[in-house]
């Protein structure tokens, strides 16, 4: 046995070159480095080859002359972009839908959590996890196809808030300022229970003798959820909070676009649905690119300062 | 040792069930709803407002329409080729990945989970993708709907994780016995794994059985059509009058079928995916632990 694992690679001696072990992993692993091709050239294709195509966001792109072959422009689209009449317009849209779904929605699967945690019957557990994580399975057109059907002039949801509190029966999608609401509580609907599964998964990991030292100690069942459970899942929850915060300003083009019509456009046009629209229905290629790549810059920048930010307030970080 | 129940213990399980219980009532009633108008009688569903407790009399002529519709059952085939076979492909990539990945002593391994995982961070965006894709020639057939989302990186660590979990020595006497690396990953580690294999054939089955965006970007040929964008003609562009014309005349009013319609339409797209995953629900929890990223 000894030997097969050895800490350096098999046959490779101490002051060969690194590309000379190199050769001498590869050629003792062929069939474990010829399962990673594929892999990495999905990756190249994919992935590495649209990065490459970002370029085109300083360029004028046609698509007859090429990424290589179309003229410079520098930072002309994002000028036009900057100067445009809709730029305020999707990055108040972009960061009130992105931070409206966190205050709400980021809180609500931890509660779930904590509450089915406190649940003794494991039956009624179960049943309560398969019905709300079924939303997360039901497709985005279905979930979108559901909401405008709902909300439709006759719809029971238009209904039900025309009885209850004299809402007009009219669609309550072609009024702006119902966009959000819509948009947050429907996202909840389909993503809480589904978004509990993390923290469930945590809370299993807590040391059990701690609850059991607790009960000794006489602590009720409400601090040992705020001194034990708690503080255990609290690394998941930052964790789960700076990729939440490093996605502050992408608000997904594809349940927005299923969702929003010309006549909302006001609250509900995003920079991704915008940069959607410009690119692959006006063909402004290098424009849309220039958006998509102010939208990605500035999430780097939430990104990396969230993460700075938990790893100097609770050392817990991504990296 | 018996533990002294506080008293105020028993009210907190009461309300907890209570709160529980409406939450579950809530998620549950939309779903519910659009089961009872798909199988109400059209003319009466139409007329009523308002929530249903039970369906407005019985009737399955929006199922006849529906399952009389050429779009929607070339939609379905189109959609089960594109989850069989990309279903297939991805766990195939997936698990050669994450087995690379997972392997102890590997020149090369710490710079490709770096290229992997920057992945999931940084991306060229919709514009770079959709050119890299037509640049291919992939656009206008169903590898479209296929290739470019191969690998789920999320699914590939999930499953790196489990991989890793298993103990080398079962690895080292199958090598010993001179088992090569696809033997040893196809016949020891993937059975080996088998609750993450089977959540990670979940997710892949039901992200290309809802996937709708490539092929909508994608596809200019109507008979390539997967089911959603048919869906999404039907439920979202609002055009129901090719099904509508199959049951118009021997139904009366044709408007009144076209809104139980999209109810039975949202039923038979999605049954399938909802009777599949409680099987499974006893996988998520232990399945889902992604791991740390960094070693």
């Amino acid at each position: 046995m000894v030997g097969m694992r050895s800490a350096a690679p098999p046959g490779a001696k101490p002051g060969q070159s690194y590309w000379k072990r190199l050769m001498v992993c590869i050629g003792a692993n062929k069939s474990l480095y010829l399962m990673i091709v594929p892999v990495l050239l999905f990756y190249l294709i994919f992935s590495y080859v649209p990065m490459y195509g970002v370029i085109i966001a300083f360029k004028n792109f046609q698509p007859g002359l090429g990424i290589m072959g179309s003229p410079w422009v520098g930072m002309q689209n994002f000028l036009d972009f900057f100067q445009g009449p809709y730029f305020v317009r999707i990055l108040k849209n972009t960061l009130v839908i992105s931070i409206t779904s966190i205050v709400f929605g980021f809180p609500a699967p931890i509660l779930l959590a904590l509450l089915l945690n406190e649940v003794r019957s494991r039956k009624f557990k179960r049943l309560v996890q398969t019905v709300t994580y079924m939303p997360h399975f039901i497709s985005l057109v279905v979930v979108c196809g559901m909401i405008l059907q709902f909300c439709s002039s006759t719809g029971v949801i238009t209904n039900l808030l025309h009885t209850l509190f004299g809402f007009p029966e009219k669609n309550l999608m072609g009024d702006p300022q119902n966009f959000v609401p819509v948009y947050v509580l429907s996202g909840i609907w389909q993503e809480v229970g589904w978004g509990s599964i993390v923290y469930l998964s945590a809370m299993t990991g807590i040391n059990s003798e701690l609850y059991e030292a607790a009960d000794i100690d006489g602590a009720n069942r409400f601090h040992k959820v705020w001194s034990i459970t708690l503080p255990g899942i609290l690394p998941t929850i930052m964790i789960m909070l700076i990729l939440r915060l490093g996605n502050v300003m992408s608000v997904g083009f594809e349940k927005i676009i299923l969702l929003y019509n010309p006549a909302i456009y006001s609250t509900a046009d995003v920079i991704s649905s915008y940069t959607y629209r410009k690119g692959l229905l006006e063909f402004n290629w290098s424009y849309s690119t220039a958006v998509g790549l102010f939208n990605s810059v500035v999430n780097y920048v939430f990104l990396f300062s969230s993460n700075w930010l938990s790893r100097k307030i609770n050392d817990t970080s991504l990296w | 040792m018996k533990i002294k129940e506080f008293p105020g213990s028993r009210v907190f399980n009461i309300c907890n069930i209570a709160l529980l219980s409406l939450l579950s009532l809530v998620t549950f009633y939309p779903m519910y709803y659009v089961l009872l108008a798909s199988i109400s009688v059209p003319s009466r569903f139409v007329v009523h407002r308002g929530p249903l407790l039970l369906p407005k009399g019985l009737s399955l002529a929006s199922y006849r329409a529906v399952i009389g519709n050429p779009n929607i059952s070339v939609g379905y085939v189109n959609t089960i080729i594109v989850v069989i076979v990309a279903t297939a492909l991805s766990l195939v990539l997936t698990s050669m990945g994450a087995y690379f990945l997972s392997r102890k002593d590997i020149m090369l391994k710490k710079g490709i989970m770096m290229l992997i995982v920057f992945t999931m961070f940084f991306n060229g965006g919709l514009i770079p993708f959709y050119l890299t894709v037509t640049g291919l020639r992939l656009d206008r057939s169903l590898l479209a709907l296929i290739l470019p989302v191969a690998i789920n990186t999320f699914n590939l660590i999930i499953m790196r994780t489990a991989f890793l979990s298993i103990p080398a020595s079962l690895e080292e006497s199958a090598k010993i016995d001179g088992a090569g690396h696809f033997t040893i990953l196809f016949r020891i580690v993937l059975p080996l794994s088998m609750s993450t294999v089977a959540v990670i054939i979940l997710f892949y089955a039901v992200q290309n059985w809802n996937a709708w965006f490539n092929a909508m970007i994608f596809l200019r040929d109507r008979s390539l059509y997967p089911l959603q964008l048919v869906l999404r003609e039907i439920l979202v562009v609002n055009d129901t009058n090719s099904m509508v014309a199959q049951v118009g005349n021997d139904m009366g009013d044709t408007r009144m079928v076209s809104e139980t319609i999209k109810y039975a339409v949202i039923l038979v797209a999605t049954v399938p995916i909802l009777v599949l995953y409680p099987f499974l629900q006893k996988y998520f929890v232990k399945g889902m632990m992604v791991g740390a990223v960094k070693e």
